[in-house]
């Protein structure tokens, strides 16, 4: 167990820079540049001197100059396109509103897709079986702008039972988090049904009830936690997803996130801050992953961590 | 002396013959229902196609009810055909716009499907098949790929390709390969991975081993060997890749990198109802039936790709969702 945490943790640092430089090789090969973005006509020779002040005139010196910042200090440099916040700073304001919308995204999609899950699965063909199925439905097959849009408009902007946009108290985070969170609550409630499924059929659940437990004994204590295994692989790269964002349900609903950051700074070609924002959500994902396989061995001590096992 | 003879396979009604593919897709009422819709909707996008688009007859687009009740933001109505589903801003049908942009969407999903289709299986099936280094390198690429947020692929695909293929191309069917391909060249990893899987499955099995004996080259063992087998996880994966597709146009739609105007698409149609504050400004008709159209197609396409891997994929098929 602890050999295979550590030849994961030391593989981190070898994927993080392979993700670097392919993310930096995109971001440059791209045409446009965020020195040519602007309105007004601008000497060459001042676009040449800032370009050199950012370390930005060539791909070597780029690549040279912020590499060696972000190994020795995790500084990230200034943002191309807006040249007064550095990147380090942008990603300290957007993160944290998009990890507390994104965590409270997760803790209803997850609660509330188990929840639908596991309840469609024993009343299977019963009345919350379908409610569940089309909420699930209609997580996977509207774009989430729609949804948002939809949220907004009954809950905002009819009933004004929330503040239709901005951030600051508990009531500006529902609806977003809420719109935020049908996507892998769908997924969430179909994985946990499917596998909920399989194991009601089982023979030592069978077994269970025959010996005279009660169903909700039986139901949450003997299949839950089996049938919620695969749930758990899918939830590392959900919770990385969102907690960096989606720009989608930022943008609707107004709010400065990483989302936001991250499409704006891909549309100005900021190099720096894409980034920046690549390396957060590798570090998030690699590290939900690595969570997500400890966490296996927690529900289903059956499985034994080796590094053989995994092999990458 | 009795001979050996050779097995006769020519009578083909064996007792326990798997029943065809067809038989088995047509088991799934899923399949079947969001199918038969999936048909419908398509059919009428694709039929109406040379009328919505012809150049000649671009005033089917525009709803003009007569010089003096010309209305630009007519609500719908069923007397008039074109009136259906109302107008948009531009007193353009919107029925028109959403069967144009219904065919578009479509045509970007499958492009999408076709790439994913190309691209995962040749690299599944050959990594897969060859394993060590081979296997490890693209493996290693499709999850650096995974790790890589799809968006900046997407996008920076769009901005690098735009260029070239619109000098290539005329304006519009450049921007609308560029949509084909900088979809679908972020659609395929998935299904290099489970047709990599398998292909590990299957490589381990006699008669692989019995075509390699016998000396078939890899192709041949590709083609007629491996690929018969895939068949079912390629329909399975090819059919969700098209919902995703749909989605990820409409989210670049919203970003204001997607279709050029004035072509449409569902996801267009959706995201310029919204920046038009349809909903408040008591115009229901131009979010509510694109976004209609748009979540029942993907809601049969999703229907239908999970029937398919009831009945097709065996692995995954232990119950019915």
């Amino acid at each position: 167990m602890l050999r295979f945490l550590a030849l994961r943790i030391a593989q981190f640092p070898l994927i993080l820079a392979v993700i670097y430089l392919v993310t930096f090789l995109l971001v440059w090969v791209a045409p446009g540049s965020p020195f040519d973005r602007t309105e007004r006509v601008v000497d060459p020779r001042v676009t040449e001197l800032r370009k050199r002040q950012l370390h930005a005139e060539h791909w070597n010196t780029f690549l040279a100059h912020y590499s060696r910042q972000v190994l020795l200090h995790g500084d990230f440099g200034p943002s191309l396109a807006q040249a007064q916040f550095s990147v380090n700073e942008i990603l300290a304001r957007a993160l944290p509103t998009s990890a507390a919308l994104g965590c409270l995204a997760m803790l209803i999609a997850t609660v509330g897709g188990l929840g639908i899950g596991v309840i469609s699965a024993v009343r299977r063909g019963g009345a919350m079986d379908w409610i569940g199925l089309s909420v699930a439905l209609v997580g996977i097959s509207l774009p989430s702008f729609v949804v948002a849009a939809v949220l907004l408009m009954t809950f905002a902007v009819f009933w004004h039972w929330f503040p239709p946009n901005g951030w600051g108290t508990w009531r500006h985070m529902v609806l977003p988090s809420v719109a935020l969170s049908l996507m892998p609550m769908a997924y969430i409630s179909r994985l946990m049904r499917v596998s909920m499924l399989e194991i009601l059929s089982s023979d030592y659940v069978r077994t269970a009830r025959a010996k005279g437990l009660s169903r909700p004994a039986v139901v949450w204590k003997h299949c839950f936690r089996n049938a919620f295994l695969p749930v758990l692989s899918y939830l590392g790269p959900a919770t990385a997803m969102t907690l960096t964002g989606s720009f989608v349900v930022e943008h609707v609903f107004n709010i400065a996130g990483m989302g936001r950051e991250f499409v704006a700074s891909v549309q100005n070609r900021d190099q720096t801050l894409v980034l920046g924002v690549v390396v957060v959500y590798s570090v998030l994902l690699l590290g939900l992953n690595l969570l997500v396989d400890v966490l296996y061995t927690l529900v289903d001590p059956r499985i034994e961590l080796t590094a053989k096992a995994h092999g990458a | 002396m009795s001979r050996i003879l050779p097995a006769d396979f020519s009578d083909r009604s064996f007792p326990d013959a798997p029943p065809s593919l067809w038989r088995r897709m047509m088991r799934s009422g899923r399949v079947v229902v969001g199918g038969a819709i999936l048909l419908l909707v398509a059919a009428a996008c694709l039929v109406s196609l040379p009328r919505t688009l012809d150049p000649d007859l671009e005033n089917h687009f525009y709803y003009d009810g007569g010089a003096d009740n010309w209305d630009w933001r007519a609500p719908p109505a069923a007397a008039e055909p074109a009136l259906w589903f109302g107008t948009d801003n531009l007193g353009r049908s919107l029925l028109a716009r959403c069967l144009t942009g219904g065919a578009i969407s479509l045509a970007i999903g499958l492009a999408a499907a076709v790439i994913a289709v190309v691209l995962g299986v040749s690299v599944g099936m050959v990594a897969g098949y060859r394993g060590g280094w081979t296997d490890a390198g693209l493996m290693r690429f499709v999850d650096v790929m995974y790790g890589l947020p799809y968006v900046l692929m997407i996008i920076i695909l769009k901005i690098s390709l735009e260029n070239p293929l619109q000098k290539l191309f005329d304006p519009k069917v450049g921007n609308l390969i560029v949509l084909f391909l900088a979809i679908g060249l972020v659609s395929w990893l998935t299904m290099a991975r489970v047709i990599r899987g398998q292909v590990l499955s299957l490589r381990g099995q006699p008669f692989i081993e019995a075509a390699r004996a016998a000396g078939l080259t890899e192709r041949r063992i590709f083609l007629h060997h491996l690929l018969p087998n895939l068949i079912g996880p390629i329909l399975v994966y090819a059919t969700l890749t098209v919902p995703q597709a749909i989605l990820q146009e409409s989210f670049l739609s919203f970003l204001g990198i997607g279709i050029q105007k004035p072509l449409p698409t569902w996801g267009s149609l959706t995201s310029e109802a919204l920046e038009a504050n349809a909903i408040l400004g008591g115009r229901w008709w131009l979010l509510a039936f694109p976004s209609a159209l748009l979540g029942l197609t993907l809601l049969c396409l999703n229907f239908v790709g999970d029937g398919l891997r009831d009945v097709l994929d065996p692995k995954r098929s232990s119950s019915r969702l």
